[in-house]
């Protein structure tokens, strides 16, 4: 299907590609990625079974079935899009078939903070510019090239003003997205912090 | 933005630094782990030749992918043993606590840590999974984080999040009779919406909330993220504290008292501000079922399946979506809708308060001979109370089965599953489309107690009819 995954590493500011729509407000985590696929102690194969069950279900006609989308990389979404259960494995199936970003009119807490651990810039649009793109898509190629420092999109036929967070904004253009060692860079204020909440004293039998 | 509410001092009191970005860097008091969201988080670490910065704040238990039929190992689906070997070696490794089979502390992670006295007022808790907000229901500032994250919290027991807004759900008047905390959820995530949260914390507060035993605020917290909450939580009073009180790790002795005293500094103060204030009025909410593929799409006991007409534009997409998976027309009536499979436990709703309910509903009754009944408990602990109590017996007498502990099949990991397109009537939190193993299966969300009466008339039926 697709050349073997490469994870994002690093400063991410430009992503060009062909768009992907998908249409539907409320798409969860479940129908991204199914509960049985969760029985893995890697996220090595999950690319293959993005949206397995809903795929089965059109016989060939999901977006991530046809021909005409499978070099597609921007993934064109509705409102709530990642609701529901928190598994990262949504994210990491959806990067591993090929999605590095997203535009969408609206996004899931946990579903928006798993996508920036591991990579993908989540931009939101009004719904109307998300049902342009969407219709557009249906008739023809979108090719989109997106820039983080302006959160800007252009295509021939688009200028977007694509909004996102600034705190994510700014983690993508520093590469401090993989939040890890920024983290660790404090550590004594961790230590300190520690010592100084109150349960940990009263809670002392706790370990 | 909100000031001097509950989630403004905690936040406040664990944030570490302010990030470059913009974001908080929050210390996790407590981080449950366990099989499903976390072996990839150690995968990760290895790859990054990082310890566990505080092992003694994390603790594990396994419940995802159990089988609730026969627990002796090596059980019997391959990958499910690779997975539970797999999280007793981490723990092993990293000395993490862990509650394992057997133990008699292993159960759901939502219903084991409160019920170990874990779950605190004042702390921030995380755990990979989505429902950690009901830990919210203690005055704890509680939610659910994926791998990634888990891998953070584990290496440096911090995470960078920006704070949340907070909107005070004020629920005013009381419950009436066979009218449940689930009732209560369910028609707040219909009023407000399933992304409404978004952004969000939820303190649910008022009358109705105080009203309510720690269990079922339980309930009510866990089901905030239904209704795209990442956070909720209620303020601690005297039945907080005396549900913590003598836990296995609850405060002892001198500490106690100090405990006591900070958790009650702790509540939103009187004049403090939200970012926004709903109130609901609990004296008209009835039995509640869902009819559709969202939390949201909820009805009373005895009102039509909507029409799209009535339903606001944005609305309308998911609500012929459902229309054609459910294969509910509009106007229908949801009530005497035939149930194939009646499931009793989860995360919201398999504590011993649950089973209480449900049981004196099912009493000297027979479940329907269509219905496939089962009851799975919360936890070790929940399972040997409701033996002690005899309500297994009651359970077994009516004709459900009495399973062993885990998530079984509110998400369907093992092999509790339901079949084609059968319907469910679920005492859980999702009826997402193939949430319950499925890909066409349906799923009606109900309270445990309406769970009993649809398995004893094998249709969706108004329990007040059986508890007069």
């Amino acid at each position: 299907m697709k050349s073997e995954f490469i994870p994002p590493i690093g400063k991410i500011s430009n992503i060009n590609g062909q768009c992907i729509s998908l249409i539907g407000n409320d798409i969860d985590t479940d129908r991204i990625i199914p509960a049985r696929f969760l029985k893995c102690v890697n996220f090595d194969s999950l690319g293959e079974s993005v949206f397995e069950d809903d795929r089965k279900t059109l016989k060939g006609r999901h977006p991530f079935d046809l021909e005409e989308n499978k070099n597609s990389s921007i993934l064109i979404v509705n409102s709530n899009f990642g609701c529901g259960s928190s598994r990262e494995h949504a994210p990491q199936a959806l990067i591993r078939w090929g999605i590095k970003a997203i535009i969408g009119e609206s996004f899931a807490d946990i579903f928006y903070s798993n996508c920036i651990a591991i990579g993908i810039p989540c931009f939101t649009l009004p719904k109307k510019s998300i049902e342009e793109i969407q219709n557009y898509c249906d008739e023809q190629f979108l090719f989109l090239e997106i820039d983080l420092k302006k959160s800007f999109a252009k295509s021939k036929d688009f200028n977007l003003n694509l909004e996102i967070k600034e705190s994510s904004r700014k983690m993508f253009l520093s590469g401090e997205w993989d939040a890890t060692s920024t983290l660790l860079d404090n550590e004594n204020l961790i230590e300190n912090k520690f010592n100084r909440l109150p349960y940990i004293k009263f809670n002392s039998h706790y370990s | 933005m909100s000031q001097d509410t509950l989630f403004d001092k905690v936040w406040d009191l664990h944030k570490v630094s302010s990030l470059p970005g913009g974001s908080d860097q929050i210390f996790i008091g407590l981080h449950l782990i366990h099989e499903v969201t976390s072996p990839q988080a150690f995968g990760a670490l290895k790859d990054k030749k990082l310890k566990v910065k505080f092992p003694d704040r994390t603790v594990a238990t396994v419940d995802h992918i159990v089988p609730t039929d026969n627990q002796s190992r090596p059980f019997k689906d391959n990958l499910a043993e690779q997975m539970i070997e797999t999280l007793e070696k981490n723990c092993l490794e990293h000395k993490i606590r862990f509650f394992n089979i057997g133990s008699g502390n292993q159960g759901i992670v939502h219903v084991v840590a409160p019920e170990l006295g874990l779950t605190q007022p004042g702390m921030t808790i995380a755990c990979g999974d989505s429902h950690t907000s009901t830990h919210g229901a203690f005055g704890s500032i509680a939610f659910g984080i994926g791998t990634s994250q888990v891998r953070d919290v584990l290496a440096t027991q911090t995470l960078a999040m920006n704070k949340l807004k907070v909107r005070q759900i004020w629920c005013d008047n009381k419950l009436s009779k066979g009218v449940y905390a689930k009732d209560l959820v369910l028609h707040i995530i219909n009023k407000l919406g399933v992304k409404a949260g978004v952004g969000f914390a939820y303190e649910f507060a008022g009358p109705a909330i105080h009203e309510l035993s720690m269990e079922e605020r339980m309930t009510i917290c866990n089901m905030s993220i239904e209704g795209g909450a990442r956070c909720g939580y209620i303020n601690p009073d005297e039945k907080t504290f005396s549900y913590i009180k003598n836990k296995l790790y609850a405060p002892k002795n001198k500490h106690w008292n100090r405990a006591l005293r900070w958790w009650e500094s702790l509540k939103s103060d009187e004049n403090s501000i939200y970012d926004d204030v709903i109130k609901i009025d609990a004296s008209k909410v009835e039995p509640t079922v869902t009819w559709g593929i969202t939390p949201g799409q909820s009805i009373s006991i005895n009102q039509q399946i909507p029409f799209l007409d009535d339903l606001s534009p944005n609305d309308k997409l998911v609500a012929e979506e459902a229309y054609e998976y459910m294969s509910f027309k509009p106007g229908q009536l949801i009530k005497d809708t035939p149930i194939d499979v009646c499931f009793i436990g989860s995360c919201t709703n398999g504590r011993i308060s649950d089973l209480r309910v449900a049981a004196k509903v099912l009493k000297g009754k027979k479940v329907s001979k269509n219905v496939k009944a089962f009851a799975v408990p919360g936890s070790e602990k929940v399972a040997t109370e409701a033996k002690q109590e005899g309500l297994d017996q009651i359970f077994k007498d009516s004709g459900f089965q009495w399973r062993e502990p885990g998530c079984s099949m509110c998400l369907a990991m093992n092999s509790d599953k339901l079949i084609g397109n059968q319907v469910s009537a679920s005492s859980s939190n999702r009826n997402f489309k193939g949430r319950q193993g499925s890909p066409s299966g349906r799923t009606l969300l109900m309270s445990p107690a309406m769970v009993a009466a649809a398995a004893i008339n094998g249709k969706v039926s108004d329990v007040r009819e059986f508890i007069n």
